[in-house]
């Protein structure tokens, strides 16, 4: 059994690391080259992983759950916050995620990033988000973990907008920004609105007191409503922005400009996640309110379906992959939502694996195809990346759920905990999750047949045709959406190649988590042992659980059923009868661009809120700035002064006689105005 | 009290006027050659001058029958005046070689004035207060028309002389009216006869118009500051800065005294004249020097816009606003004469003085320490923290807060705002534009005069905080022998 004092010195290595790390990459730059950055950072990475393993594997052997202060941060008033760094069994679940996904990725992109000019700065910002993410995640209070939320956000907005000088990608970047400021907003207010109802932002002290404010009321926007629901919204509104759900996700698909190890790591296996991890850590104010949940469940089954469906239409590999982040992040929420937050915590875990995996594998088969990311231009590449395609079936497979591998423990207990739940909401999400299954297994199918199978079709790729005709071979990271002519069959004579062993080792790695995660955790997530597991971290209801055991055969085998149907159609469309799509999309043309275009909700956004938007600004600019503010202001002083100039200076003559008459209308001024009064 | 105690109380303008007439008939043996001689022999004289000044009890003494008076404020304005005056005899010796004017009549002229002066700073007597006023006019109206070969400094002189007798005219007429009504011309006199009076003293404030106009007219204060740009543009350039410097300080300290000794019980009227001047000084000062492409009338603007803000310390009627004044006027004595002694130091390839702006483009790139130097006495000027000249205005400002003249006072931050404008102007174009054609080869300054521009330099930059302690003891000192 370790000391506590062990414990303290290890978690603080595991936080600290990765920032000390960053320092140095981030500082040193260009001065301490390449090498030096990639063997800090990952360095830092690994010690950092393999405590994080000693630290969880320990808390499964039943350590006690501690919070470490580190120091006082800031105390004004009633208000005291301290940096602390709190070890429970939910903190370890994060922290193995977190430490391990990002120590593959760092060493991922020693390969990936090998001909990029600006290596020091990225595994800067790699470290960098890595540090904010655990500070998140071993928050003991809101305003730490806001701390992170923010940071990790700063990281996230960096790393999109890494190729700077590519337009798409900073647009890109500041869309996550802006969008992730409407959750954050939401973030603020539950913080706030806690603080007034609890007096502290200490989450141990508030969810102590959150059966004694039960039912308390207080006025928010004019109205007087129940104040544990409304926080516990606004808190949701936060986790929404920061996991992509429906309505805050769209910046997560365009977030994939940003460097494929970039999106393995921030946008499908960590980041997104903190929205869940909230949830879970503030399980007992949304067990409190049963509004609050159905509104989670709602909105997480409607983004499950919606991403799902979204996903099935989509040409970018790293898009599809995005939907499904998206996607699986609603089947997250809406099992915490009908209040299975063990099940929510098992997906998250098994997610990270084959999500990061996938990432990785298409970031791979990304850079064999010279940076095109396009799938109507791949196909037949199984041959020439072998290892890369028997690791994206091993992905495929488990995120599809077939029987015994990580998505099919985690995913068929929260499908099981929406039916078991019985309400209402979880019928409904235990359906739409259902469906949401059948269109996973169909599009992560899709991907697979349409990358790996079927004839050659890269001689209609733009990047292709630059690495054959360039005898240079890699010219730059741009990436161009621009191929809109017909897509010719072919291989134009190029030749992919599998990528280095350092991207292969992760790929490996993340396998075998792909494969066994799940079998191996199951007991403890959800499967037995859980009540030891997590020993009241999370609120746990032990017969609800035991339930899941015993769900109908259908609910049983429904997941099975759909995924293999979902598998059928896709081999049915892409393998046996490939011109059927085709047909299919000049059938339901409609429907097709409905989806194609992501439900159009980018442009209802630019329609309803970016229009008016700008709209104002320019008003504000033209009309009220340049037409009121200068104009009477700083133009028009200047003006009457530059005119006062040549006034004076008419008066200024040089004649004698007329500087007398001056003197004297003063003298006489004076005296007149002292007569007058 | 004997002659004896008279003469050792006036000490610093016994000692003056003897070595004026001393240093005049040296002059008249040894020829134009022994310019160099009198002007260090002038320089001594000013330190002598300046022993007997510190070696004055600060206590206040009368002599020569109430006519005149020592006090510390006399002593702190004798100190200042005493060494502008000496960096104006000192920075002339170059420029008199240069220009082929190298006439020994100059430090004696400027020693006459420097008397005139003296006399202005201790006068306890509206007679005295002329006799020194028009001594240091007369001096001065020769020195502007020094170069008597030139045209430009003739006029200046001409012009300076013909709206000087006016003021003067002026001045005495004030004079006249004020003995009249009140019945007397010594200042503790006609402070107790106005307080005395019940009833408003119509004739003697009438009086009073003409005497501030005739003070005004030395301040170079709105609407009687005319002569000041086309007198500072035509004048040698070691002349301008001496009007510009010495004689300001002169005439300020005066202005004080008569204002707040003299006329004491009529502050709520006076200030009314005070507060007008004070904001038409600050802001035709301002935008009148915008236009300006000479550099000499650039300064001339200059001084008039500070006149406005020393006036604002006058407004104020207090203890605070005294020795605020006291403090700016020291500052403004530096400022100024360092910005003159870098133009002084500015000559073409030819030897001829570069006076307009357009001839400083660049000027960083050929003569950096210079442009630096012109830079700080600029900035410092604008009162641009931490350049000392803020510590100028923000006394001021707060004396006026002090006093309840809030409103003046933001008008004199908005004033300070458009003189900004020019003084950065002048710094961009030493910085960043193009270099001029003209070369500026700047080989006019010699050691003396590069020595005393780094010492200005030096202290208006933040070291001159330094210097903050002793000096606002002084200035608090001096401002309490008023009050």
């Amino acid at each position: 059994m370790m000391s506590a004092r062990c414990v303290a010195d290890m978690i603080q290595a595991i936080v600290f690391l990765p920032l000390i790390a960053f320092l140095i990459a981030g500082i040193g730059n260009r001065a301490i080259g390449n090498t030096a950055a990639k063997f800090v950072t990952t360095g830092a990475l690994f010690i950092s992983c393999a405590l994080s393993w000693v630290i969880f594997i320990g808390l499964i052997g039943g350590a006690p759950a501690e919070d470490h202060v580190v120091a006082e941060w800031f105390s004004s008033g009633d208000l005291a916050v301290n940096w602390t760094l709190k070890v429970d069994i939910l903190t370890g679940v994060m922290l193995v995620v977190i430490t391990s996904v990002s120590a593959l990725v760092h060493l991922y992109s020693w390969g990936y990033m090998a001909e990029d000019p600006d290596q020091p700065r990225f595994f800067a910002y790699l470290s960098l988000f890595t540090f904010a993410m655990l500070m998140l995640v071993t928050a003991d209070n809101l305003v730490q973990i806001f701390f992170g939320w923010e940071g990790v956000g700063l990281a996230s907005y960096l790393l999109i907008g890494f190729w700077y000088k590519k337009p798409s990608a900073w647009a890109a970047a500041i869309k996550a920004f802006v969008v992730n400021r409407v959750g954050d907003f939401g973030f603020m207010l539950g913080i706030f609105g806690l603080f007034m109802l609890f007096g502290t932002v200490d989450i141990d002290t508030i969810l102590q007191g959150v059966p004694l404010a039960k039912g308390a009321t207080f006025t928010f926007l004019g109205h007087q409503v129940d104040a544990i629901t409304t926080i516990a919204l606004l808190l949701f509104v936060g986790a929404m922005g920061k996991s992509a759900q429906v309505p805050l996700h769209t910046w997560l698909p365009d977030a994939m400009e940003g460097p494929t190890p970039v999106s393995a790591l921030i946008h499908a296996a960590t980041m997104v996640t903190a929205g869940v991890f909230l949830v879970c850590r503030m399980s007992p104010l949304f067990e409190a309110s049963p509004t609050a949940s159905t509104v989670v469940t709602y909105v997480g089954a409607l983004t499950a379906i919606f991403a799902a469906t979204v996903a099935t239409t989509q040409h970018d590999i790293k898009r599809v992959i995005a939907y499904s982040t998206c996607s699986q992040l609603g089947f997250m929420f809406f099992a915490a939502g009908v209040g299975a937050y063990g099940a929510a915590m098992f997906h998250l875990f098994t997610h990270a694996f084959f999500k990061a995996l996938l990432f990785l594998c298409a970031g791979s088969v990304i850079h064999s195809m010279h940076h095109e990311q396009d799938m109507r231009y791949y196909g037949a590449l199984r041959k020439s990346i072998p290892l890369t395609f028997w690791a994206m079936v091993i992905g495929t497979i488990a995120i599809t759920g077939v029987n015994y591998t990580s998505g099919y423990f985690s995913k068929d207990s929260v499908l099981f905990a929406a039916w078991e739940s019985g309400t209402e909401a979880g019928r409904v999400a235990f359906f739409t999750g259902i469906f949401a299954s059948l269109l996973t297994s169909f599009y992560s199918w899709r991907l697979i047949f349409k990358t790996f199978f079927g004839e050659a079709r890269w001689a209609g790729s733009e990047h292709i045709q630059h690495a054959v005709h360039d005898a240079h071979g890699h010219d730059d990271h741009a990436h161009h959406d621009d191929h809109h002519h017909a897509p010719a069959t072919g291989t134009a004579g190029y030749h992919p190649h599998e990528s280095p062993i350092v991207m292969l080792i992760p790929l490996v790695v993340l396998s075998f988590g792909a494969l066994f995660a799940g079998a191996i955790f199951n007991d403890w997530f959800v499967g037995g042992a859980e009540h030891a597991f997590w020993n009241g971290v999370i609120v746990h209801d032990g017969e609800f659980f035991e339930s899941l055991h015993h769900v109908p055969a259908l609910v049983h085998w429904a997941p099975a059923i759909v995924m293999l149907i979902g598998l059928t159609t896709a081999w049915a469309v892409y393998i046996r009868n490939p011109g059927f799509a085709d047909t299919f999309v000049k059938q339901f043309r409609q429907l097709h661009a409905f989806l194609y275009n992501k439900w159009y909700f980018d442009e209802l956004y630019r329609a309803i809120f970016v229009k008016p938007a700008l709209w104002l600004g320019r008003f504000f600019w033209k009309v009220g700035d340049q037409g009121t503010i200068d104009r009477f202001g700083p133009d028009g002083l200047t003006a009457v002064v530059a005119h006062g100039s040549v006034v004076a200076k008419r008066f200024q003559s040089g004649l004698v006689y007329s500087y007398a008459l001056v003197m004297l209308i003063g003298v006489a001024a004076f005296a007149t105005w002292f007569m007058v009064r | 009290m004997t002659l004896a105690q008279s003469l050792s109380i006036g000490a610093p303008e016994v000692v003056l006027a003897a070595g004026a007439l001393v240093l005049l008939l040296l002059g008249v043996f040894r020829g134009n050659d022994s310019l160099k001689g009198l002007s260090w022999g002038a320089v001594i004289l000013f330190g002598l001058t300046a022993l007997t000044v510190i070696d004055d009890a600060p206590a206040r003494e009368l002599a020569w029958n109430q006519i005149y008076v020592a006090d510390s404020l006399s002593a702190f304005l004798k100190i200042l005046i005493l060494a502008g005056a000496a960096a104006a005899v000192l920075m002339a010796l170059p420029y008199m070689q240069r220009v082929k004017q190298h006439r020994f009549e100059y430090p004696v002229l400027i020693v006459l004035a420097t008397l005139g002066m003296c006399v202005m700073v201790s006068a306890n007597n509206l007679l005295t207060l002329y006799i020194g006023l028009e001594l240091m006019s007369l001096a001065a109206y020769v020195l502007a028309a020094f170069n008597r070969d030139e045209q430009r400094s003739t006029e200046a002189g001409l012009k300076y002389f013909v709206l000087g007798a006016l003021s003067s005219g002026m001045l005495l007429y004030g004079v006249s009216l004020v003995y009249g009504f009140v019945g007397s011309t010594e200042f503790t006199r006609i402070a107790a006869g106005l307080s005395a009076g019940g009833e408003r003293n119509m004739g003697a404030l009438f009086g009073l118009v003409f005497v501030f106009a005739g003070l005004a007219f030395k301040v170079s204060a709105v609407p009687f500051h005319m002569w000041t740009p086309d007198v500072y543009e035509g004048a040698p350039t070691p002349v301008a800065a001496f009007f510009a410097t010495a004689p300001k300080v002169a005439a300020m300290g005066l202005f004080m005294r008569v204002a707040l000794d003299a006329f004491s019980g009529m502050i709520a009227d006076w200030r009314q004249i005070v507060i007008f001047m004070s904001i038409a000084s600050m802001f035709v000062g301002a935008v009148g020097a915008i236009g300006q492409s000479n550099v000499k009338r650039l300064l001339a603007y200059s001084s008039i816009n500070n006149v406005g803000f020393m006036l604002i310390g006058l407004a104020a009627a207090n203890a605070a606003g005294a020795s605020a004044v006291l403090l700016y006027l020291t500052i403004y004595l530096v400022m100024t004469l360092g910005s003159f002694l870098v133009v002084l130091s500015l000559t073409d390839a030819d030897g001829n003085a570069v006076e307009t702006l357009d001839d400083l483009a660049g000027l960083a790139r050929s003569r950096p320490w210079l442009a630096t130097a012109l830079a700080i006495f600029m900035l410092s000027l604008a009162g641009l923290p931490p350049l000392f000249g803020f510590m100028a205005k923000l006394a001021v400002f707060n004396a006026a807060v002090d006093a309840g003249l809030w409103l003046l006072a933001v008008l004199g931050v908005l004033s300070s705002v458009i003189a900004a404008y020019y003084y950065l102007r002048v710094v961009k174009i030493l910085f960043f534009d193009p270099p001029a054609d003209v070369v500026v080869n700047g080989e006019g300054g010699a050691v003396i005069n590069n020595g005393m521009m780094i010492a200005a330099a030096v202290f208006c930059s933040p070291i001159g905080y330094l210097l903050l302690g002793p000096l606002a003891q002084a200035t608090r000192t001096a401002a309490s022998s008023l009050f």
